[in-house]
């Protein structure tokens, strides 16, 4: 229990703060539109080809502009010495990770519950019957992309090129979250049946969640204490 | 005494190696459907498990860096990383020549591949984030960590043959089931992984000496700005 009120305090710090700013969540959700709108360049969205891709559309979105806010999430912290303040306090590395990964986690599924509506108003999308299936598919894979880029985030939060090195090195990371979250999508985005052969995917979705939740949890100490 | 342990091993992966060129070119004969391009396999794999062995030793190294904290560990994992990689990249290479004689493809986004491709990018990030931290103690933490988490990765791309449909040809190897080489065909691929298996040994020993000396420049340097 105490585990998770600490955990709840730094999270809840870092949600009052990103309310009063909005900065990173008006950056990017305005990085998710200009990416919907490059995408309209980049092929002619016809109905049947935006059904073909349209789960990978929208998971590139949602991990494009996830990245501008697992970005911040530690290094909202460099100003004043704020991170060394943090690592002092009586909360374990465990502890302060879990709150900045559920501050995270709101605000991106904030921002892909916005994207959403949007993606489908774009590209004429018909949001699927089933969309209580999707949005299970976007709690599993936003909280695979949020738990490593928040360990991610506070491994590169002291270099210079951090900006450059989260996404190169996180990507490569959640590509069979992606994968899963992509394949299941696109299924329930075109309204198929979602056969026995796309268990697989979810299967993968919460393993892939499970693992490495528990290996940033155990390695998040060695990471911000040393 | 490092040295000659170098010489002896290189001297006999050079020997292996040798041997196994005239065998693979001279003996063997070419195979039914694929002609002479099949005999790539005979580094294609060994360069593989070479590399896929390494990565994981590599994290072993990060583990026990982790646990005791002797910066020689950390020497030895980065070494390690780095000849993986160059036989990770040998792979890549020695498929995309198959593939583009058998499939007519240089490339083709077939899951294994996809996810070789993967394990690749993910230890060039290791090379790269190694390269942007100056403080040795946070760089080997660091870099542990990123090796346990892209180790998993790997074991994700070992397993996926069996959950993803793939149009990569199966299992070839005749302790994996479904093995589809013949017995007096088989027996150079394993030789040369013994070989590449020296021969990456030699070049980790030799990047650690280098990276052993490169140490005590930095501290002589510091004894000097000291003074």
């Amino acid at each position: 229990m105490n585990f998770l009120r600490q955990a709840w305090a730094v999270a809840a710090k870092d949600l009052r703060s990103e309310v009063r700013s909005k900065e990173t969540v008006n950056a990017s959700l305005s990085f998710a539109l200009v990416i919907l709108l490059l995408f309209s360049f980049a092929f002619d969205p016809d109905a049947e080809q935006v059904r073909q891709i349209s789960g990978g559309l929208l998971w590139l979105v949602f991990a494009f502009a996830g990245t501008l806010i697992l970005n911040r999430s530690f290094a909202r912290e460099l100003v004043n010495d704020c991170l060394d303040a943090l690592i002092a306090s009586p909360a374990t590395g465990a502890q302060i990770f879990f709150g900045k990964c559920v501050a995270n986690y709101t605000l991106l599924v904030a921002v892909e519950c916005v994207c959403l509506p949007i993606f489908a108003v774009f590209y004429n999308v018909k949001l699927p019957q089933r969309i209580a299936l999707l949005f299970l598919v976007m709690l599993l894979g936003t909280w695979g992309i949020t738990v490593i880029g928040t360990l991610f985030s506070a491994m590169t939060v002291n270099l210079r090129l951090r900006e450059l090195m989260l996404p190169t090195l996180i990507y490569p990371m959640l590509i069979p979250a992606l994968i899963g979250a992509i394949q299941l999508s696109t299924v329930l985005l075109g309204n198929d049946p979602l056969g026995t052969e796309n268990q697989i995917w979810f299967r993968l979705l919460v393993v892939f969640d499970l693992i490495f939740t528990a290996l940033a949890l155990t390695l998040v100490e060695i990471v911000l204490v040393g | 005494m490092r040295l000659k342990i170098i010489v002896a091993l290189s001297v006999l992966s050079g020997l292996i190696l040798a041997w196994n060129l005239h065998t693979i070119f001279l003996k063997i004969p070419d195979e039914l459907n694929q002609g002479a391009i099949f005999r790539i396999i005979y580094f294609h794999v060994p360069a593989a498990i070479t590399s896929f062995t390494g990565f994981f030793v590599a994290m072993f190294c990060g583990v026990g860096y982790l646990v005791k904290g002797d910066l020689k560990l950390d020497a030895a994992a980065a070494g390690i990383t780095e000849v993986s990689l160059a036989f990770a990249t040998i792979t890549l290479i020695t498929g995309s020549i198959w593939g583009r004689i058998i499939w007519g493809l240089w490339w083709t986004w077939d899951p294994r591949l996809t996810s070789y491709f993967v394990c690749w990018l993910m230890y060039v990030g290791y090379l790269m984030l190694r390269n942007a931290i100056d403080e040795p103690n946070t760089r080997a933490r660091m870099s542990a960590v990123l090796s346990i988490f892209a180790c998993i990765d790997i074991v994700i791309v070992w397993k996926s043959i069996e959950w993803w449909r793939t149009q990569h040809p199966g299992p070839v190897l005749s302790i994996r089931s479904g093995g589809g080489m013949a017995p007096g065909m088989e027996a150079p691929l394993w030789y040369n992984l013994i070989a590449l298996l020296m021969l990456s040994a030699v070049l980790i020993l030799i990047r650690m000496r280098q990276q052993s000396m490169q140490r005590e420049i930095d501290s002589l340097r510091r004894y000097a700005h000291a003074f």
